[in-house]
């Protein structure tokens, strides 16, 4: 058992954090570096702890902070699969970040809080209780403010203000439910879920309550309808952000904190029996046409894609909520591919803003011959969304309608085949301005706010993260057979942690 | 070697003997007081160490006089508390005087008042007799009134004229309550007097004004009347130490004498809890209306205040799990309250000395231009927010598990509000910072040392979340009636 490595990977961005807070604001090379750096060390650290986990190897730090209550942090599968979305995703979006905020100001105070997020996801996905999760959980909520509210703009800090009331709210109802859990079964580690099982008799209406209210704690984060009005709204915080909140920190660690719930807390069995899980499957649904719904009515691209986020990661949810092996694994491997996905989408997005200032999907005629290379990857990225093989998207789909079959839940897919539709309503439309379309490009009118030519369609810090996220998204579809693929992970989760052979 | 008696009347001496010194010789010996100050915490902690083989009493003649006292893991932790915000006000005060214009006079008297505030604080921890009690609460109340009068200005005479009158009012009624106790019971020695006083009505009546004269000493609502007054106009290393401690030393005191003589009297402890409440809801309303960022930070003291106050409901008539809950609920309120409530002034006053503002719109753009400061402040606000990690997170889990444990639903709504408050209060001073197209005005280079003061307290405040497991060993464990 080894304490080092869970450490020294929360240590390797806490301490990039620190650093960057110390150095001064024209120190551009350092900063760069150090981020960089520390962004790989942490990626090397989370494949050796996979390697390590696969081997057999056990990973767990822990002190008691009061009597009868741990701060624990346990590497396993499903938390490493998170770690895994973080550290990768970190390098590319940090590589994005040093490109997109080149010259303006305050970069010392974004990168510091930028790394004390990726610490906290880190902090969330190795969390061995509920007590660990909450701590990450909330450290997360402060660290993204400073984000969200980046550019001080009046519209910025109206943003963020939002986005602090319903986070940190939800960050109270988490707490009083994760308590309460407390009072009633004790320091609940992750993987015991037999204990709450044990327990229930003649207390199911507590504890069903209880799965409610701490549902309502991580639906916010996670972006549920009702409770999403934060998202759209986060949307005027810098690209590199959107991306980090779409993709890999808040909505994810809300999914994520719903999957601990259900399968490490309640135990996936527990859960249906006490008959909670169909109604999360009816709430994900909902949640994935409303947000389709919505995205269609947008008319700029960042609001589009972030409704569009609000109706993708409730598929993970949805997932979840199909009892059985197959949903299991098709929600696991969805946090990763939406992932992907999403932050090609986002990098795009940022792209056609900084190099053409596009920001409404009409003024995207003809950009495919202006910016062919951002136009592939967003392509990529949006026909994975609308679930086109061989893009990740698709797997995901597969197996949740498989999922769906095997739960005995038809109906769900006609959820998926309505929500498909409305994907392919919202992107073909920007797939076909960007290709079919004459534009500027054409010579006919011209760009919101081109920036000067440079050697390659816009600056390689833009241009390199975008198509390697674009590249993995499709590598993730193409080579799901492959033993480290996220499909293939997720089916090992599935049978390592809850002895489940999926079909 | 153990520690004796003579450590602790040492380490009561100690403090004042430096103040006067500096006192003598303003300001050459100023930093060498300071550095012959810097060993006062590390003997407290040597003295709390030194406690693993049980607590240490004696008793002390004067005359016919028998005063008691009795050094346990509890008074050895708030000492080691005292000694550190202490060393720490001190050290800010002397980068204070350097980048603030201060009287030269007045500021030589700051050293000897911080030595009595020592002292008079020491006393309160050891005091088991409620006579030594109120030696040491009237010279720590007359300390911090002499150095709220410092700055000299009307404000702050007319402020700390009328905090000593309330204090003397508070005295009174302590007086009387000790005249009725001692009249009852013939004795003034807390553990006699626990063991001969039953809960009639004169213990009743004598304990109730002992109560009200603590409770307007601590500011608890409704007597905090004086409290903002007296923090807009005082020095930042004054208001420091004055938020963080003193107002603490009279509920300290309060919590004592309740849990000796009235264990049982829980309509009483409700309506403590009641106003408790009260303070919470009613200082962070107040403090997100305030106009200025010392205002805010007062206001925010009242509330805060009012957490503590939930330590009586949750200790009467209480099982015993709940009452420990609550018992390390509030010692790690106390301490995570005091650390970052000092870092908080301490932040504050940078922020308006840098800029010469005093009100929050002044403060924009400062996360650019200012940012230790400014992230000063934000750590110190995560601890009053009883966000994570921090001793204020770890001590609100407590009380929420305590009162759910309890049954007590009325604190979670209490807890929760307070939360609420305090964030809605915070983030409108970080939000004004992050303003970014407004008038710059011109900033005064400040010490570092005064910046790294404040993070030091304010990353301590955030440590003792992680560590208090440490601190609560330490703790003796609460009696149950």
């Amino acid at each position: 058992m080894s304490a080092l490595l869970p450490l020294a990977t929360l240590a390797s961005s806490l301490i990039t954090a620190a650093v960057i807070f110390m150095l001064p604001e024209q120190a551009v090379r350092t900063r760069t570096a150090l981020n960089l750096g520390a962004a790989l060390v942490k990626l090397v650290l989370v494949l050796w702890m996979a390697r390590g986990l696969v081997a057999g190897e056990t990973y767990a730090v822990e002190f008691p902070v009061v009597p009868g209550l741990g701060f624990v942090l346990h590497v396993d599968e499903l938390g490493l699969t998170f770690a895994a979305l973080s550290s990768i995703l970190w390098l590319f979006t940090t590589m994005y970040a040093i490109g997109y905020l080149e010259g303006s100001p305050n970069r010392r105070r974004f990168f510091g809080f930028f790394s004390l997020c990726v610490a906290s996801t880190i902090g969330i996905s190795l969390a061995g209780n509920l007590f660990t999760l909450l701590i990450f959980y909330e450290v997360l909520t402060l660290s993204t403010y400073p984000l969200v509210a980046h550019r001080g703009t009046p519209q910025a800090l109206a943003a963020a203000t939002v986005y602090l009331r319903y986070t940190l709210t939800a960050g109270l109802v988490l707490m009083v439910g994760m308590v309460a859990l407390h009072v009633v079964a004790g320091d609940l580690r992750f993987g015991q879920q037999e204990t709450l099982a044990r327990l229930a008799d003649g207390q199911e209406a507590l504890l069903i309550g209880l799965f409610w209210v701490l549902l309502l704690g991580f639906g916010v984060k996670a972006a549920l309808v009702p409770l999403h009005g934060w998202l759209p709204r986060a949307m005027v915080a810098p690209a590199p952000v959107s991306a980090l909140l779409h993709a890999v920190a808040v909505v994810k660690a809300g999914a994520f904190g719903i999957v601990r719930l259900v399968y490490d807390i309640y135990g996936i069995g527990f859960s249906a029996a006490l008959g909670v899980l169909d109604g999360l499957v009816v709430i994900a649904s909902v949640t994935i046409v409303y947000g389709s719904v919505r995205a269609l009515a947008q008319q700029e691209l960042k609001p589009r894609l972030a409704f569009s986020t609000v109706s993708q990661v409730s598929y993970i949810v949805l997932g979840i909520g199909l009892f059985g092996p197959l949903g299991t694994i098709a929600a696991l491997a969805h946090l990763l591919h939406q992932g992907l996905m999403k932050v090609t989408l986002f990098f795009c997005a940022g792209n056609y803003a900084e190099e053409l200032g596009i920001h409404r999907i009409d003024e995207l005629d003809g950009v495919g011959r202006r910016m062919p290379l951002s136009s592939l990857a967003f392509t990529i990225g949006a026909l994975g969304m609308i679930g086109m093989p061989p893009v990740a998207g698709f797997i995901t789909k597969w197996t949740l309608g498989l999922g769906a079959v095997q739960a005995d839940m038809p109906w769900v897919i006609a959820v998926l085949i309505a929500s498909t539709l409305l994907n392919a309503a919202y992107f073909l439309p920007i797939l076909n301005r960007l290709w079919f379309r004459r534009g500027p490009a054409q010579g006919i009118g011209t760009w919101p706010d081109e920036r000067p030519p440079s050697r390659f369609e816009t600056s390689a810090w833009l241009l390199v993260p975008a198509l390697a996220t674009a590249l993995l998204s499709l590598l993730a579809g193409m080579l799901a057979g492959l033993p480290f693929s996220p499909l293939q992970w997720a089916t090992r989760v599935v049978q390592q942690t809850y002895q489940v052979i999926p079909l | 070697m153990n520690p004796t008696s003579f450590h602790v009347l040492w380490l009561l001496c100690a403090p004042p003997a430096l103040g006067l010194l500096t006192l003598v010789r303003p300001p050459r010996h100023g930093a060498l007081v300071l550095l012959a100050g810097l060993p006062l915490p590390l003997v407290a902690l040597w003295l709390l160490l030194g406690l693993d083989t049980g607590p240490l009493a004696g008793q002390l003649a004067l005359g016919p006089l028998l005063l008691h006292w009795r050094l346990d893991g509890l008074a050895a932790l708030l000492w080691l508390l005292t000694m550190v915000l202490l060393l720490a006000s001190a050290l800010y005060a002397a980068g204070y005087a350097r980048a603030a214009p201060l009287d030269a006079r007045a500021y030589a008297w700051l050293w000897p008042l911080l030595g009595g505030l020592a002292t008079g604080l020491g006393l309160i921890w050891i005091a088991a007799d409620l006579l030594l009690l109120y030696a040491g609460l009237e010279l720590m109340g007359l300390c911090a009134v002499g150095m709220l009068l410092l700055p000299g200005s009307v404000a702050a005479l007319t402020a700390g004229l009328r905090y000593l009158l309330f204090a003397l009012v508070g005295s009174l009624t302590w007086l009387l309550g000790i005249a009725l106790l001692l009249g009852a019971w013939g004795r003034l020695d807390l553990a006699g007097l626990a063991a001969v006083a039953q809960p009639d009505p004169v213990t009743a009546i004598a304990v109730a004004l002992l109560a009200s004269g603590l409770l307007l000493k601590a500011s608890i609502f409704p007597l905090h009347g004086w409290l903002v007054p007296v923090h807009g106009s005082a020095w930042t290393p004054v208001s420091a130490i004055h938020g963080a401690l003193v107002v603490k030393a009279s509920f300290f005191i309060l919590l004592l004498l309740w849990r000796l003589l009235l264990p049982d009297a829980i309509a009483g402890a409700l309506a403590l809890g009641a106003l408790g409440s009260l303070a919470v809801l009613w200082g962070g309303v107040q403090a997100w209306r305030a106009a200025g960022l010392k205002e805010l930070v007062a206001w925010s003291t009242v509330g805060q205040l009012g957490y503590l106050m939930l330590a009586f409901p949750l200790l009467a008539g209480t099982g015993a799990a709940v009452a420990a809950l609550a018992w390390q609920a509030t010692w790690l309120q106390l301490a995570g309250h005091a650390l970052a409530k000092s870092a908080m002034f301490m932040a504050a006053g940078n922020l308006l000395l840098a800029t010469g503002a005093t009100r929050l719109e002044g403060l924009t753009g400062t996360s650019r231009r200012l940012p230790l400061s400014l992230l000063t402040f934000g750590l110190a606000a995560v601890t009053l927010m009883g966000l994570p990690p921090s001793a204020g997170f770890t001590a609100k889990w407590l009380w929420l598990q305590a009162s759910l444990a309890a049954g007590q639903w009325a604190w979670v709504a209490v807890l929760g509000l307070g939360t609420l408050l305090s964030a809605a209060y915070v983030f409108r001073v970080l939000r004004c910072s992050f303003v970014e197209d407004a008038p710059e005005p011109v900033l005064r280079g400040l010490p570092l040392g005064m910046e790294l003061v404040a993070l030091a307290l304010a990353l301590a405040a955030i440590g003792l979340g992680l560590a208090a497991a440490w601190p609560l060993a330490l703790l003796p464990p609460v009696s149950v009636p």
